[in-house]
């Protein structure tokens, strides 16, 4: 299988890609690391006339102790961010699920600011950051804003990108010694999560995420809101799906995902209360 | 577009298509068939080869993003007619059986063993997990990077 053919362009800047993408519109598609957007066009799900290869623009591949929070530059790859020191220390549930992202070969080449963009509900490394409270940077013609994880992801690979942005930097708060946990269900070791949950909890505070529970990566507000209540972790963990809307495929059932999302949050709490 | 890899020490120049995959750039432009395409949808490993010194799908890959870099595959192991001891390990430890999975398996426990040089059995297998063996033979795969890590 290749994909169709499309007109190949190289940026040495986040600039020239931003403007090649201006200049191609809806056309174009910015390629990272390309281990989300090749395989979709080799399978003509994705059939951009234009490429822009952003993968040589080394000053967005870093991970910089940045005070209350660690940023990372979208061009991370998967394998520096799972093994980054900085990460480790401050943010280890973004260290570990990263070491979740599909087998070492790709992580060797994925980025985390691809798999981001990419907005795919069943990516571990969506879902991880926003239960994080993360804030992506995108930078377009006219400068460069920020946008919460919340309000990032809008449907099915749709994000609040626009056509002429990229995504340039990842900015996670610090966890400050909250306990963690990182569930991913899956058949085959490599294989994306049937469900996932990335989960921290430090006193009253948690933030909870579902991965392939939706759309969209999902933000488990009703567990949070119980936790901070006082609920137990059981009856915390039993409102998992209440705001998620799943769906069925080969793997599992709308029920099935549901009663995945409930007990994988409740072993995300219970590791993450240790 | 013209393309330059460097592939087993030796430098090849192609003009191709933009859409050619690392892949196929290897086997029909340099003409090295050792390394195999196998679900070409980056899950079983069999195109692993080591692009900049890191083992990577090269079906996943464009010629063009790995314009001007690096690739070792299977053939370039070897040196001076002696193979590469994760080689001689597989031959040893009957770590293959049909023998399709087996270039991509060799690359990837390279490069696994470069990045944890004493892996656990459960390291191996966790480490290998982007590589799949349709024969099923991993147990003694595991028993050939194992012992090839004590070499």
């Amino acid at each position: 299988m290749i994909p169709a053919p499309f007109e190949y362009k190289r940026a040495a800047s986040a600039e020239e890609a931003i403007s090649l993408v201006g200049q191609y519109g809806d056309e174009a598609k910015l390629l990272a690391g390309g281990h989300s957007l090749l395989p979709l066009m080799k399978l003509r799900l994705a059939q951009p006339a234009v490429l822009v290869d952003i993968g040589r623009v080394k000053d967005l591949s870093y991970v910089k102790d940045a005070g209350d929070h660690v940023a990372i530059g979208a061009l991370t790859r998967h394998m520096d961010v799972e093994t980054s020191a900085v990460l480790k220390q401050h943010v280890p549930l973004l260290a570990h699920a990263a070491g979740h992202v599909g087998d070492a070969q790709v992580r060797h080449r994925g980025t985390i600011g691809g798999s981001i963009a990419h907005a795919d509900p069943a990516s571990d490394l969506p879902a991880t950051t926003l239960a994080l409270g993360a804030t992506y940077v995108v930078q377009g013609p006219k400068g460069r804003r920020e946008i919460a994880a919340q309000d990032f992801f809008k449907g099915f690979l749709e994000s609040a990108l626009a056509a002429d942005e990229m995504l340039v930097e990842i900015k996670v708060p610090k966890m400050n010694g909250a306990g963690w946990s990182f569930q991913k269900f899956n058949r085959r070791a490599q294989d994306w999560a049937i469900v996932g949950v990335a989960a921290w909890r430090r006193n009253g505070a948690s933030g909870v995420a579902l991965v392939n529970m939706g759309s969209t990566p999902v933000l488990a507000s009703a567990v949070s809101a119980a936790l901070a209540g006082g609920a137990s972790i059981a009856d915390a963990a039993a409102l998992a799906a209440d705001d998620a809307d799943p769906q069925s495929d080969l793997n599992a059932s709308v029920e099935y995902r549901t009663h995945l999302a409930r007990v994988l949050v409740r072993r995300a709490l219970e590791d993450a209360s240790k | 577009m013209q393309v330059t890899i460097t592939i087993n020490g030796q430098r090849y120049d192609h003009d191709v298509e933009a859409r050619t995959l690392l892949v196929h750039y290897i086997r029909e432009h340099a003409g090295l068939t050792a390394t195999n395409v196998g679900c070409d949808t980056s899950s079983c490993g069999a195109c692993t080869v080591h692009l900049d010194g890191e083992a990577v799908k090269s079906c996943t890959i464009l010629a063009a993003q790995a314009d001007g870099g690096s690739v070792t595959t299977v053939e370039g192991l070897a040196k001076n007619g002696e193979m590469h001891p994760m080689q001689k390990a597989f031959m040893e430890n009957h770590g293959l059986q049909c023998g399709f999975c087996t270039p991509g398996m060799v690359m990837a426990a390279i490069g696994l063993l470069k990045e944890n040089p004493d892996p656990t059995e459960e390291e191996v297998r966790l480490g290998l997990e982007g590589n799949l063996c349709r024969c099923t033979g991993y147990h003694n795969i595991v028993k050939s990077v194992l012992a090839a890590a004590k070499k």
